[in-house]
């Protein structure tokens, strides 16, 4: 085994996945389709019993499974939830998955949780906590987690650093992986103004231990420029695939997670851009050959 | 540099707050004002909150129509946040909202449909067991003189519900496939009639089913431990009553009372 394999901060497969949905629960298990891996959100399993651990038991037992938490508020301003973290500790016990996965964002504050990946500053102090919280969360679970960039809509005048270079100190103060979201990388890059080819080379690319690709819906800000919304509900978008060609390029084949959260369709949809990133992956494989 | 070192209280502070401006602090590229970009992450709270009562609550919605429950349960999310990320207990508190929220005072049965959704999700989520097998049971029943110190442990996912309206018409009336049958059922529905009913999840998905009132007493009583001679009232058909639990796999276990 190579000294890069040992390194690799995640044991999902180089292929692609699909985010796991109730509605697409028979389908896989009746079907058994050819899906590199599946991805929960780690909240919706935190319930005590029921089908969906069910189902989820039956899933995990043959495909790799990557889980993905979006309540943590890594980027809160308070101390994190330790009942929270208990509870991921209990649901990565039970399942084993190949992966674990958080966002650069907080969620909540003050006791209340706003279902939303909300932005912070980039500066020392959000550093500071941020790697606290990293720390914490490794700590706890026994494991390395890899780290989502975000998309974004505002940013601060508080920031004191680009968001590459900040998710860059993270990941080497914390030793985390990087889950790189094309998606909210365009997304961001739109919104703000950037390169996002700069942005992707800005990033620590060999912290990579997954990709996900996602739909946005498109609006304008204030002055008509355009404003993108990671929705989460549309197919992927071209201009996002090209982004993805450009950051297989760079990284070689990655675990690479079809996400789609709201106007949810067939299985088999997913499943053929969940295909479409294999045969991209396999087109540079061959080049590289 | 802006003097503004929190922005996690300035957002908390008008995230539920449509009338409120947006934080101070904020930066926009082209200059352009960011209360517009700031309002998507105002609209994805509440959203995102609406979606999942209406997930948790689709007959309530059905009987209000979609843009009223989605401006009632807006109101719900703006008083009542969630306190914790894990959704799936988000929203209990919602039928006593509904109870005194004033537009939909002209329907009075409306809190009570809530709260039978919501008994509805925790069955769907609750803890599983084995139920005891129906032989097992009749063997420990058999013993006649021990039965009024019987104590029975009813399945975790087991629910009772006793509404004053009839609600469980109301709701089955909504699982009609088709509109024609829809509106048969509704048609006969007597609203002011009480209903009760007991939810159970024999295998993957939660049962609704219909009981009289006296019988959904006696389920609360055994749920809460009272031996069988206790629980019993004289309004209650018993064989029929353990007959439905033992059928949907609602009782787990079975223990002489030593009190």
């Amino acid at each position: 085994m190579s000294a890069t394999t040992l390194s690799r901060p995640t044991a999902l497969p180089r292929a692609g996945g699909v985010g796991l949905k109730p509605e697409h629960f028979r389908t896989i298990l009746d079907t058994r389709p050819a899906i590199g891996f599946f991805e929960i959100h780690a909240e919706n399993y935190m319930v005590a019993g029921g089908p969906f651990h069910h189902h989820l038991e039956r899933i995990r037992a043959d495909y790799p499974l990557s889980i993905h938490g979006v309540g943590l508020s890594i980027g809160g301003a308070g101390p994190l939830d330790e009942a929270h973290l208990d509870r991921l500790a209990v649901l990565l016990d039970r399942y084993q998955p190949e992966s674990f996965s958080e966002h650069l964002a907080w969620s909540s504050h003050n006791e209340v949780f706003f279902n939303d990946l909300l932005p912070a500053p980039y500066h020392a102090g959000t550093l500071a906590r941020v790697c606290a919280h990293i720390d914490r969360v490794q700590e706890r679970l026994g494991r390395s987690m890899l780290l989502e960039n975000p998309a974004t809509y505002v940013e601060f005048e508080a920031s004191t650093m680009a968001e590459a270079d900040f998710i860059s100190e993270v990941v080497k103060r914390t030793g985390c992986g990087l889950l790189l979201d094309v998606n909210n990388a365009y997304v961001s890059c739109v919104n703000h103004h950037r390169d996002a080819h700069d942005y992707l080379r800005a990033l620590p690319l060999a912290a990579v231990g997954e990709i996900h690709l996602a739909g946005h819906a498109e609006d304008v800000d204030a002055a008509g420029d355009p404003l993108l919304i990671d929705s989460h509900g549309a197919p992927v978008a071209n201009a996002v695939w090209d982004l993805y060609d450009f950051a297989i390029a760079l990284l070689g084949p990655q675990p690479t997670l079809i996400e789609r959260d709201s106007d949810i369709p067939a299985l088999s949809v997913l499943a053929a851009e969940a295909w479409q990133a294999e045969a991209l992956m396999a087109r540079h494989e061959r080049k590289a050959a | 540099m802006s003097a503004h070192a929190d922005p996690h209280s300035d957002f908390s502070a008008v995230l539920l707050a449509p009338t409120f401006a947006c934080p101070p602090g904020l930066r926009t590229w082209n200059g352009s004002d960011p209360e517009k970009r700031f309002a998507v992450y105002r609209n994805n709270v509440i959203v995102s909150l609406v979606d999942a009562l209406a997930d948790s609550y689709p007959v309530v919605q059905a009987l209000v129509g979609e843009d009223f429950f989605r401006a009632m349960a807006g109101e719900f999310v703006r008083r009542s946040p969630p306190r914790s990320p894990v959704l799936a207990g988000y929203g209990e508190d919602f039928a006593a909202f509904v109870a005194h929220f004033p537009p939909a005072a002209g329907l009075p049965y409306l809190a009570d449909m809530a709260r039978l959704e919501w008994l509805r999700v925790e069955a769907w989520h609750a803890a599983d067991a084995a139920p005891l097998p129906a032989e097992r049971i009749a063997g420990l029943l058999a013993a006649a003189d021990a039965l009024p110190q019987t104590c029975f442990t009813l399945h975790p996912a087991l629910r009772v519900l006793t509404s004053g309206h009839a609600v469980v018409s109301l709701w089955a009336a909504h699982q009609a496939d088709d509109a024609d049958n829809q509106a048969t059922a509704l048609a006969e529905i007597d609203l002011a009639q009480a209903e009760a009913a007991l939810l159970v999840r024999p295998a993957l998905d939660v049962v609704i089913i219909p009981v009289d009132p006296a019988t959904a007493s006696f389920f609360r009583r055994l749920q809460a431990g009272l031996p069988l001679g206790v629980a019993a009232g004289d309004d209650v058909d018993l064989a029929a009553a353990l007959g439905l639990l033992i059928r949907h796999g609602g009782i787990v276990a079975v223990a002489r009372s030593t009190a």
